[in-house]
């Protein structure tokens, strides 16, 4: 029976890995693979794309680019969609649910157990990986080109990323211009938040068991560009980012929001934290500043953490209406 | 079966030697667990104002004790059902896992060997899964109805499976039967998973040991099953003392060695598939607490019932503290705990035993 929990708990890390990077495991490769994506971009890229991904400055040669491309990665799948790539790829996995123009696209290829023999299957000539150095070397065996973006820790490391399959794919320019503008949504809406005489404080659950994100993770960096103060941030020593925070702590924090990114996953809402023991009296609870998130807009790190911003935006604005006046 | 031999040879000796009052420190360190669960955690008041706070709650006393609402709410709401509930889950398991090693006079087994643990897990998968929509107007949490009823029919299996082939005479039928249906179950588990990925974040945290997440409403849930459980388990002590000569030996002596084992198992599977149902699996507890009882205070199963059942309360109250205050104000998984805190603690027991 052990050995079947620590089978559980090996799947779980593995998939994890491609949705929603909350276990200790893969926040270390997550981490170590993000400091060397922003430092020397191709270091993720398999030894075979060197080559393509040598064509980022700019030295178009046009019919290079990768015309069949499977994308086992949901945020790949956005991001290449978003650059204008979509017309490239042929077929993505069972968890790329948006946008909706990949929606032919979309397969029942598994990213949580890729299948080596189904994702060939498609013929492609490169495949988009969220980071799996086995599914990598037996894609490499069978000369398919493999370009790996592990989940990322910062905004920068998003912004390379589709920096770089701007470059593979040929849409370099596209590339920028998305990332230029997610900067300034971004700093837009930062500026549309109204100073607070103290930050507001927030509390982002990634599941139901109170795991939360600090200020190191993604997901969390789009919090503190708002100005809001993170509860987790309290957690002292090296947490990976994503510590399991105790209920006791959630309650005496007393956060003046709460971000449920547990919607999906585990069915929460302001009725069922309500519910819990200890928490109707929180201020939050109390005054309705419980905000239902989208599970998969908050486990990616692609073009969409904008709607996601502009999301915590307008449940900042609303919290502050009735305290404000 | 080293371990066995040298329960055997404690036997006469136990009759020798001056008696430690085990019963009196059990009780004690019961309460010293839960009084010091009660008061430490990484919020709230400061301790001493929380006793000051639970009188003021009794009728007619009125105590100033300065404690607020909100602290209040982490005290009573979330701390005592947390405190409870692992006294409550240690004292099973601990009952439960000694129970089962009389009856299959096998020092390394643990209350989840026929199938309760397997059987949980899959009964919670299935209701995230391809139950979840069928389960959601049930008036009771599904998941832990669901994993009870499982745990409990899994075993049932086992029993059926084990009896239909080897009858009860010998428990090694059994125990083959129960290894051969808890890989079924967590095949079907794990092929449920696979297909849905999706949950697979939610069953993990639901079958991973946890006391964070208790409430009152945990406590009341199983503490039918576990007063059943617990109370038949006691009154079958003799009958496991029996067991210890042998299942043979047992019958000649005119002890009734199937049925005997068919009670005790299912007492046993009842109050485990109780606590499994709402605390996860918290492994360990069931193994060593009554093993390092028969270290302390021998093996014969008048003492070691009741004791397992005082210090498995009494250790899983205490290993919850450091899960709670050592990466304050994160968790540390209460498995992690007790693994570390009875690990070392068993080797220090088994080497002092074995140097006198």
């Amino acid at each position: 029976m052990y050995i079947a929990g620590a089978l559980v708990g090996a799947i779980l890390f593995a998939a994890c890995g491609d949705d929603e990077p909350a276990a200790e495991s893969t926040v270390a490769t997550t981490a170590a693979a993000a400091t060397t994506s922003t430092a020397a971009a191709t270091t993720t890229a398999a030894p075979e794309s060197t080559e393509t991904a040598g064509s980022v400055d700019g030295t178009d040669t046009p019919g290079d680019e990768p015309q069949r491309i499977v994308s086992i990665s949901p945020t790949a799948t956005e991001m290449l969609f978003a650059i204008g790539a979509g017309g490239q790829v042929i077929a993505v996995d069972d968890q790329s649910n948006y946008p909706p123009e990949a929606e032919p696209v979309m397969t029942d290829l598994s990213s949580f157990e890729p299948n080596v023999e189904a994702i060939a299957g498609y013929e492609p000539d490169l495949v988009v990986t969220s980071g799996n150095p086995g599914l990598t070397e037996q894609l490499g065996s069978l000369d398919i080109e493999v370009w790996e973006g592990p989940a990322a820790v910062t905004f920068g490391d998003a912004y390379a990323q589709i920096e770089q399959l701007g470059a593979i794919t040929g849409h370099v320019a596209e590339a920028a211009e998305l990332v230029a503008n997610m900067q300034t949504d971004i700093e837009e809406i930062a500026g549309t938040i109204p100073p607070t005489e103290v930050p507001l404080t927030v509390y982002h659950e990634l599941d139901d068991t109170l795991f939360s994100v600090t200020s190191s993770t993604f997901i969390g960096e789009v919090y503190s560009t708002l100005g809001l103060q993170n509860i987790a941030d309290q957690v002292e020593g090296d947490t990976g980012g994503y510590p399991q925070l105790s209920a006791e702590f959630v309650i005496s924090a007393d956060p003046d929001l709460i971000f449920l990114a547990d919607t999906k996953c585990c069915g929460q809402n302001l009725e069922t934290v309500a519910a819990r023991p200890g928490w109707a009296d929180m201020q939050a609870v109390v005054d309705g500043n419980v905000f239902a998130m989208d599970d998969d807009i908050a486990s990616r790190w692609g073009p969409r953490v904008v709607d996601y911003a502009q999301a915590v935006a307008d449940a900042v604005s609303e919290a502050l209406v009735p305290a404000g006046g | 079966m080293a371990t066995a031999t040298v329960a055997l040879a404690q036997v006469p000796a136990d009759r020798r030697r001056w008696r430690v009052p085990w019963t009196a420190i059990a009780v004690i360190m019961v309460v010293a667990a839960i009084g010091l669960g009660i008061v430490v955690g990484p919020a709230g008041p400061t301790w001493w104002r929380i006793p000051l706070a639970l009188l003021d709650r009794l009728p007619l006393i009125s105590i100033d004790s300065g404690v607020t609402e909100t602290e209040w709410n982490i005290v009573w709401q979330v701390r005592m059902p947390r405190v409870v509930l692992g006294a409550l889950v240690g004292a099973t398991l601990s009952i439960a896992g000694a129970s089962y090693q009389g009856v299959f006079r096998n020092p390394l087994v643990d209350p989840y060997l026929l199938g309760a643990a397997a059987g949980a897990g899959l009964g919670a998968t299935l209701v995230f899964t391809v139950l979840r929509s069928a389960t959601a107007g049930w008036p009771i949490q599904p998941a832990p109805a669901a994993a009870f009823l499982f745990a409990v029919v899994t075993v049932f299996v086992t029993y059926v499976v084990g009896a239909s082939f080897g009858g009860l005479r010998t428990g090694v039928t059994l125990v083959l039967a129960g290894v051969a249906v808890t890989s079924l179950a967590t095949a079907v588990q794990t092929f449920l998973l696979q297909r849905n990925v999706e949950v697979v974040r939610e069953v993990y945290a639901w079958i991973l040991g946890r006391l964070s997440s208790a409430k009152w409403s945990d406590v009341r849930l199983i503490l039918p099953y576990v007063v059943v459980s617990t109370v038949v388990l006691l009154l079958h002590r003799r009958h496991l003392d029996l067991f210890r000569v042998g299942e043979d030996e047992a019958t000649t002596l005119g002890a009734p060695v199937a049925r005997v084992r068919l009670v005790v198992v299912a007492a046993a599977t009842l109050g485990t598939a109780a606590v499994v149902s709402v605390s996860g699996l918290i492994a360990f507890v069931g193994i060593v607490v009554p093993h390092v009882v028969r270290l302390l205070a021998g093996a014969s199963y008048r003492r070691l019932l009741p004791l397992s059942l005082l210090f498995g309360a009494a250790f899983l109250v205490l290993a919850d503290i450091p899960g709670r205050i050592l990466t304050d104000p994160a968790e540390t998984p209460i498995g992690v705990v007790t693994a570390f805190l009875g690990a070392p603690f068993f080797i220090i027991v088994l080497r002092t035993r074995a140097n006198r």
